[in-house]
C-alpha cells in the first residue's frame, strides 16, 4: 500500500488541516497519508475532519512534541 | 421530481451560522460549509501554546459545528489574498484593525466562486440584522450582497424576513415563512432556537472570531508595519504578534520573550530565523529579536531578558545569544529592575 507523508510541522490548525485536505484532494482511494504535526489540536482536527469527509484514521501516534495522524483515503 | 437544490453556508464556528445552515438544512437543501482562514482567526490552538491552557479541550469550533450537523466542511486558506482586504479596506476598519465590512463582502465574494466552480446554487450566512456595528447593520446587509457579487444568491436565513425575499425564496427553493426576522444584538432568540434543535455546547467567543477586533493585538500589528516602514506582513508575524510579551527598546529591533513554558516551546521553532538569547546562569525564558541589533543592543536586550528570569534579583546573569546560523556566545549582565524598564517600551 503506498503511503505518503506530509510534513505540517511548525503550522498551528487549522493549517495543519487544510494541507492535508489539500493533500488528499490530489489522491487516490484507498492510499495512505501520514501527516507529521508539531501542534497537539490535530490529534482531534484530523480526525474530526476525516469523519465529516469519509476518510478513515488508521493510527495516531504521540512522539517526542510530534503529532502524527495516519489516514486512508476514502471514496 | 424538483431538484434538490445545493447550498454553500459560511461556518464561522459559533452559533449564527450553526442555526443558519440547520434552518436551511431543515428544508431538505443539501448543505456543505465553507471556513475561510485569514491567519487572525481566534482558535482554540492559538490558546493552546500556552502550557496552562493544555488541559482545556482544543477543537476547531468550525469542524465541530459541521460535525455535529453531519455537512461536509471545506476550509480554505486565504492568507495571502486576505492581506490586501486588511491593508487596504475600502469602507475602513472598525474599532480596532478590524476590516469586518470588507471581510464579510470579500468573503461572500469566495463563497461565490466556490458555488461557481461547484455547481451550488445559493449561499448562507448567519448574518443578524444589527448584530454587529460594522457589517451587520440594516445600511450594509445590501452592500455585502451587491460589492460580493452575490447579489439575490445570498441568503440570511436568520434574519430573511427584515430583508427582500432573495432568488431561492422566490423560487421555492427554500420556503420564506420558515425563516427567522432575528434583529439587534440581543442572543435570546438564537438561544431559543438551539434550544428547539437541541444544540447545547455551542461556541460563544466573547470577542469575535478575530484577532483583528482585539486592541492589543492591533497594537502590535501597527507596531510591527510601523517599525518596517510599510504594511507587508507574514503568517509567521501574524503568529507570533499572538505570542509573548513584545518590548521594543529602540525603534530598529523588538523582543519577543516567552511568558510561560509553551510559549518558550513555540519560540524555539524560530531559533533559526531570528537571534534568540537565554538566561544559563538561572532559569529563565526564551527571547527572540526581531531586527538588527548592535553589541550595545544585544547588551541591553539580555539585561531585559535577565529581568523577567529567576536570577532578577542577582548582580550578574549569564546569558546565552544564539544566532540564526547557530552559533552561539555568552555575555555577563546585571538585570534590568523593573522600573528600569519604561512602560513606552512595552507593545
Amino acid at each position: 500500500m503506498s503511503r505518503e507523508i506530509l510534513d505540517a510541522r511548525r503550522l498551528l490548525c487549522p493549517l495543519p488541516v487544510i494541507r492535508t485536505q489539500d493533500k488528499v484532494k490530489k489522491m487516490l482511494p484507498g492510499q495512505q497519508l501520514e501527516v507529521v504535526c508539531t501542534d497537539p489540536g490535530v490529534m482531534q482536527d484530523i480526525p474530526a475532519w476525516c469523519r465529516i469527509n469519509g476518510h478513515q484514521v488508521l493510527e495516531t501516534i504521540t512522539n517526542e512534541g510530534e503529532y502524527i495522524v495516519v489516514l486512508q483515503v476514502g471514496e | 421530481m424538483n431538484k434538490q437544490r445545493k447550498a454553500v453556508a459560511l461556518i464561522s464556528g459559533g452559533l449564527d451560522s450553526m442555526l443558519a445552515t440547520k434552518v436551511i438544512m431543515e428544508q431538505g437543501v443539501h448543505v456543505e460549509g465553507i471556513n475561510f482562514f485569514t491567519g487572525f482567526c481566534v482558535e482554540g490552538h492559538t490558546h493552546a501554546i500556552k502550557k496552562k491552557d493544555k488541559a482545556k479541550p482544543k477543537r476547531n469550533n468550525s469542524l465541530w459545528v459541521a460535525e455535529q450537523l453531519g455537512v461536509k466542511l471545506h476550509i480554505v486558506d486565504v492568507i495571502e489574498e486576505y492581506k490586501d482586504v486588511l491593508i487596504n479596506p475600502k469602507h475602513g476598519y472598525g474599532a480596532n484593525l478590524n476590516p469586518c465590512l470588507d471581510c464579510k463582502i470579500f468573503m461572500v465574494n469566495k463563497a461565490k466562486q466556490w458555488i461557481e466552480e461547484n455547481d451550488f446554487d445559493f449561499i448562507i450566512t448567519g448574518e443578524v440584522m444589527g448584530q454587529r456595528p460594522m457589517s451587520q447593520r440594516k445600511e450594509t446587509m445590501p452592500v455585502v450582497a451587491k460589492e460580493s457579487g452575490a447579489d439575490e444568491r445570498l441568503l440570511r436565513p436568520l434574519c430573511a424576513k427584515n430583508l427582500p425575499a432573495t432568488l431561492p425564496e422566490r423560487e421555492g427553493w427554500v420556503n420564506r415563512d420558515e425563516l427567522y426576522d432575528f434583529s439587534g444584538r440581543s442572543r435570546k432568540p438564537q438561544m431559543a432556537l438551539a434550544e428547539k434543535y437541541g444544540f447545547v455546547d455551542y461556541a460563544q467567543p466573547a470577542g469575535g472570531c478575530c484577532f483583528l477586533t482585539d486592541e492589543s493585538y492591533s497594537k502590535k500589528l501597527v507596531d510591527l508595519w510601523q517599525a518596517r516602514g510599510n504594511k507587508e506582513y507574514e503568517l509567521d508575524d501574524v503568529m507570533l504578534l499572538k505570542v509573548g510579551r513584545h518590548i521594543r527598546p529602540q525603534p530598529h529591533f523588538k523582543m519577543i520573550i516567552a511568558r510561560e513554558e509553551g510559549e518558550g516551546r513555540f519560540l524555539q521553532g524560530y531559533k533559526k530565523d531570528f537571534i534568540s538569547m537565554n538566561c544559563i546562569s538561572h532559569s529563565g525564558p526564551l527571547t527572540l529579536l526581531d531586527g538588527q541589533l548592535s553589541e550595545q543592543d544585544l547588551q541591553l536586550a539580555a539585561q531585559i531578558t535577565a529581568r523577567y528570569g529567576q536570577g532578577r534579583d542577582a548582580e550578574q546573569v549569564e546569558v546565552n545569544i544564539h544566532l540564526p546560523d547557530g552559533t552561539e556566545k555568552q555575555i555577563s549582565v546585571k538585570p534590568l529592575k523593573a522600573s528600569e524598564i519604561p512602560q513606552e517600551w512595552f507593545v
